[in-house]
């Protein structure tokens, strides 16, 4: 059985007199233990509030949680609040993109790592202090002891999202959720950060659900990817399939517009035309269908399913798949 | 001669302290020391990460931070030294794509008005009339319908705005636009437009670009020439297929393996070279080579006594490293730092039968790095800088 | 494909994406007036401050009576207590000198309105150039500037930095007693309010990108200012003129309370007449009651309307 499981997870903002909008539209995945698991879009698609939505982290009031998202068997949103703060910080933990509002900035970073370890490992006094030196290590902090009494705005980018992972990681969580993490960071810092959570992975075997608008990113931590559009699943794959062979129309749009490092200069890029804004309800067809090369009467008519057009496990929600296989010819070998 | 030539450029911003009178107590080192040329016609990019002084490097050639040594030569007109009615004459010829695309557009104003400024400042166009002809012409140009005119920023998408932006910068005929971040901001849908829409105007009007951007894939796509700057000063500067092909300085290596390729298969072949320590505070630059502080191949000698040059290796590449030569001969081994490989480990896949040995093929790799040193990034020693990051600000 | 097919697919897909047809042309001001008309808050503000306004104008064309005549003098004996409340010829009842309520409350409406928006309109103004000016200068002026804005920030620190109130009353000891004074009075008093926060707004909005990107367009300083910062910095200035409208009125009040208003007895003012009623308090609440409550009423109003308009203009609402 898996550890995380979300089943036709729905958000719904607004309602009662205001305009209803959803941001996540049925997403369904599911992450196993020692897995990384990666939801990928760009800004809109739902990605950060499927994860705010499965640490309880959403406001109470404005918006409609639907659906189911079971972790390790128990259903998280039928969960007491108090049963569910526990889970939190101690089961399951998240980082988010800017470490700097995350960290409370009048509070040394030693006391809000002890905070953790306190509440949730019951540690006291030294023990907890000489513990949360060994967890700034642990992320590679140098000097921890040192690092321990200062606040976060002495710290740089890199190390105060080491701090914030020190602290995920406080309890050896079993599920790391990871909201753009690496986005706010400078790109060799990015790789020390993605390295530090490569190996908590496979040294700790902690599941991770990596939440990034950063297709390169993907391309080498994550084991499954899902890519979202306007709050649904439209591709999921492994790496290796999606890769060679994105059949989403969007997913095979995305690839083939972003630059390349290792591109020969002068290769045309091919946009996606539009913006998110062109879309239409996935109740009336396709919300791609504006930008949509491809689209036919077809994808006009209610929302497309999940399917499975090319291969076993490779699940694409798309009435007229990319299957010609342009793309995998393109990529050198 | 090139259309634009910066020599020995320095912006230092003094660091004022005191209660009724203020203090100079020190300098931030934004830009020390900059040559470049950027021939008509041509891309030059200039990548580099935050607090290298990319972004005010760009704002001095349009002197709008204060140049403090140095000269900016546009077509044989020393910028640095204009006055100040002549300068402001003289950016009529030089103009500014910005990175946050809402922010740089005033959102009082509408699309007409926000395109009109220009125009009403430089005196161009006899009325309005004029000016409007003139601008819709060049929104139909960037991609925008010529009921834009009368709409305000906020009813755009993000990549509307930017074009926006560029049309601001393309009424008033520049010679260069200095592109600043021009993508950074957008979704990667939309980057794709911009960049397509940037390299056939460039095409179309024989326009000249200075685009600064960190992404390195982004600037290797659009520029002829590159050059990386770290810490204020360029490091390494080489046509765009030649620093690809073969990156000289320690920095422009480990910048340009840190970059994701989003392609498993060449993930799996790639290694990551881990640089150690933070970015060291330009208010208080290290000795000699501003990088020795988190070089991977710092030596003991000269790297932390003698500041390198930047000199000219052949085939178009500058580099500031003393040790180029020997690190790319292999002559050199990691002092520091950590070469890992780009993709995980433990990842779960059905390998491809085509591919049974991943991430040991080595005569793909982009970057080719010598032995790797047995060091993790813990026993590293702290760079200084990174204790009081923030103090520069 | 056929061409059929084709375009019953472009035109269907014109239909399902036609539903949001995209606003044009609408400044933030007038997006603001819509969200304006939308609240409740604003309503009731807007309602309150009509009523007032229209009573102001054309109230001391309506008054049953002259509002200075001691019509009904021998049937009000302050030194023994009697008064005279509402009844069938006077609505509100008599005041001390056996004058008609009701009329005096009409006629004062007109008065109360004239403190308050002269008052404030000498704040705004007279901030509004001092800010401008240091706004600018600090902005665009370079060190000078800075030097400049440095002077005059001090300057209204040191204005600030006096009890409001005290700084009335002093500009009231030196000018005299009248109308006049209490205008100029609660108007200085509002002077460095406005200067600072359009100050402090200019400076927010002379760091933004859009500054700097007219700037690297060539345009001139001087247009900046006016085209670029100064139509951005508004905001708070209009949010805050209105609720200057309901403490004018309030300090105005205090001020003639104090008896520094105006002494002149044949035009009544809500203040004074507040300030007049406080002696008969004990036997004739009713006559402090009326001048009160049309302050209160009057200051809420204004402040409803704006704090209405802070939520309209704030810019995180957008949209």
């Amino acid at each position: 059985m898996s550890l995380l499981t979300v089943d036709e997870l729905t958000v719904t903002f607004g309602g009662r007199g205001r305009k209803e909008s959803r941001a996540v539209d049925g997403v369904s995945f599911e992450v196993d233990q020692g897995q990384v698991v990666g939801l990928v879009g760009e800004s809109g698609c739902g990605k950060s509030v499927t994860s705010l939505a499965l640490m309880g982290l959403l406001p109470a009031k404005g918006l409609t949680i639907g659906g189911r998202a079971e972790f390790d068997g128990t259903d998280l949103f039928t969960m007491s609040p108090s049963a569910r703060r526990d889970l939190r910080g101690s089961e399951m933990a998240m980082i988010f993109q800017d470490p700097l509002s995350s960290l409370n900035p009048v509070v040394p970073i030693g006391v809000q790592v002890t905070e953790i370890l306190e509440r949730h490992r019951g540690m006291k006094g030294e023990a907890a202090r000489k513990e949360a030196a060994h967890l700034l290590d642990r992320v590679g902090i140098p000097d921890p002891a040192r690092r321990l009494k200062e606040y976060p705005h002495q710290l740089s980018g890199g190390m105060r999202q080491r701090a914030l992972i020190a602290m995920a990681v406080a309890c050896a969580p079993r599920l790391l959720i990871a909201d753009e993490p690496t986005t706010a960071l400078d790109v060799t810092i990015q790789a020390q950060i993605l390295e530090l959570l490569k190996e908590l992975v496979d040294q700790e075997g902690t599941a991770l659900l990596m939440i990034t608008h950063d297709l390169g990113v993907v391309a080498g931590l994550c084991d499954q990817v899902n890519v979202l559009y306007a709050g649904k699943v439209v591709e999921s794959a492994g790496r290796r399939e999606l890769f060679a062979h994105p059949t989403h129309p969007y997913a095979h749009g995305l690839l083939g517009s972003i630059p390349r490092l290792d591109a020969p200069r002068g290769e045309p890029l091919n946009p996606i035309r539009g913006s998110i804004n062109d879309r239409i309800a996935w109740a009336d067809g396709c919300a791609f269908a504006p930008r949509c090369d491809r689209y036919e009467m077809g994808c006009l008519t209610g929302t497309p399913q999940l399917g499975e057009p090319r291969a076993a496990g490779h699940q694409v929600r798309c009435v007229n798949p990319v299957l010609d296989d342009a793309k995998a010819e393109e990529v050198p070998a | 001669m090139s259309l634009l030539e910066l020599d020995g450029v320095k912006v230092h911003f003094p660091i004022k302290k005191g209660v009724l009178v203020d203090r100079t107590v020190g300098h931030v080192y934004a830009v020390d020391g900059v040559s470049l040329k950027v021939e008509a016609g041509e891309t030059y990019g200039l990548v580099g990460e935050s607090g290298c002084g990319k972004t005010t490097l760009g704002r001095s050639v349009l002197r709008l931070v204060d140049i403090t040594e140095g000269s900016v030569v546009l077509d044989g007109t020393d910028l640095a030294k204009l006055p100040g009615e002549e300068m402001r004459r003289f950016r009529r010829r030089l103009q500014m794509v910005f990175q946050d695309p809402l922010g740089s557009l005033n959102p009082r104003q509408n699309i007409e008005s926000i395109l009109s400024e220009g125009m009403i400042a430089h005196g161009i166009g006899k009325d309005q009339e004029e000016r409007r002809e003139k601008i819709k012409a060049i929104l139909d140009k960037v991609g925008l319908p010529s009921n834009a005119l009368a709409r305000y920023p906020h009813e755009f998408s993000g990549g509307q705005r930017q074009r926006i932006g560029i049309a601001r910068a393309l009424v008033l005929e520049p010679d260069v636009i200095i592109c600043d971040e021009p993508v950074s901001a957008l979704d990667v849908s939309v980057q794709a437009q911009v960049i397509n829409l940037l390299e056939e105007l460039q095409k179309e009007l024989g326009l000249t670009y200075l685009v600064i951007a960190h992404d390195l894939a982004v600037v290797r796509h659009i520029s002829d020439t590159i050059g990386v700057m770290y810490l204020g000063s360029l490091v390494e500067e080489a046509p765009s297929d030649a620093l690809y092909a073969e990156p000289k300085h320690p920095y422009t290596k480990a910048l340009m393996s840190a970059v994701p390729v989003p392609d498993p298969e060449v993930e799996d072949k790639r290694e990551r070279i881990l640089l150690t320590g933070d970015l060291p505070s330009p208010a208080n630059p290290p000795s000699g080579c501003r990088f020795h502080t988190r070089c991977p191949w710092a030596q003991a000698e000269r790297c932390a006594t003698e500041r390198p040059q930047l000199r000219d290796i052949g085939g178009g590449h500058r580099v500031a490293c003393h040790y180029a030569e020997d690190i790319a001969s292999g002559k050199l081994s990691l002092t520091k730092g950590e070469v890992v490989s780009a993709t995980r480990e433990g990842v779960e896949d059905n390998p491809e039968p085509d591919d049974p040995e991943t991430g040991t093929s080595a005569e793909d790799t982009p970057a080719k790095i010598p032995a790797q040193a047995e060091k993790t990034a813990k026993d590293e020693k702290p760079a200084e800088a990174s204790e009081e990051p923030e103090k520069a600000v | 494909m056929s061409v059929a097919t084709k375009t019953d697919k472009i035109q269907r897909l014109a239909e399902l994406t036609a539903t949001k047809e995209t606003s044009t042309g609408a400044s933030l001001w007038r997006e603001a007036f819509r969200r304006l008309k939308s609240s409740k808050m604003a309503i009731i503000g807007a309602v309150i401050i009509a009523v007032f306004v229209v009573i102001a104008v054309v109230g001391p064309y309506l008054t049953p009576y002259a509002p200075t005549a001691q019509t009904w003098r021998g049937e009000v004996f302050p030194n023994q207590g009697k008064f005279v409340g509402p009844r069938g010829e006077n609505w509100f009842g008599l005041d001390h000198l056996g004058r008609d309520m009701f009329s005096r409350m009409l006629v004062g409406a007109r008065q109360t309105l004239l403190v308050g928006v002269v008052s404030t309109l000498i704040g705004l103004v007279a901030g509004f150039l001092i800010g401008g000016l240091s706004g600018a200068a600090a902005t665009l002026g370079g060190e000078a500037g800075k030097r400049v804005d440095s002077v005059i920030m001090r300057f209204i620190d040191m204005m600030l930095a006096l009890p409001s109130l005290l700084l009335a009353v002093s500009v009231a000891a030196v000018m005299g007693q009248s109308l006049t004074t209490v205008m100029i009075a609660v108007g200085v008093v509002q002077v460095p309010v406005f200067a600072r926060l359009l100050r402090g707004s200019m400076l927010a909005q002379g760091g933004a990108d859009y500054v700097l990107a007219a700037q690297s367009l060539g345009v001139r300083k001087r247009r900046i200012v006016t085209s670029q910062i100064v139509p951005n910095s508004l905001s708070p200035v209009i949010v805050q003129a209105t609720l200057s409208l309901a403490t004018a009125i309030i300090e105005a009040a205090a001020l003639s309370y104090l008896g520094l208003g105006n002494p002149d007895p044949a035009i009544p003012e809500w203040g004074v007449m507040l300030a007049q009623a406080q002696r008969f308090f004990d036997n004739a609440p009713m006559m402090a009651v009326y001048p009160a409550v049309g302050i209160i009423i009057t200051a809420l109003g204004f402040t409803l309307l704006g704090e209405a308009m802070r939520e309209a203009l704030d810019p995180k609402l957008r949209g």
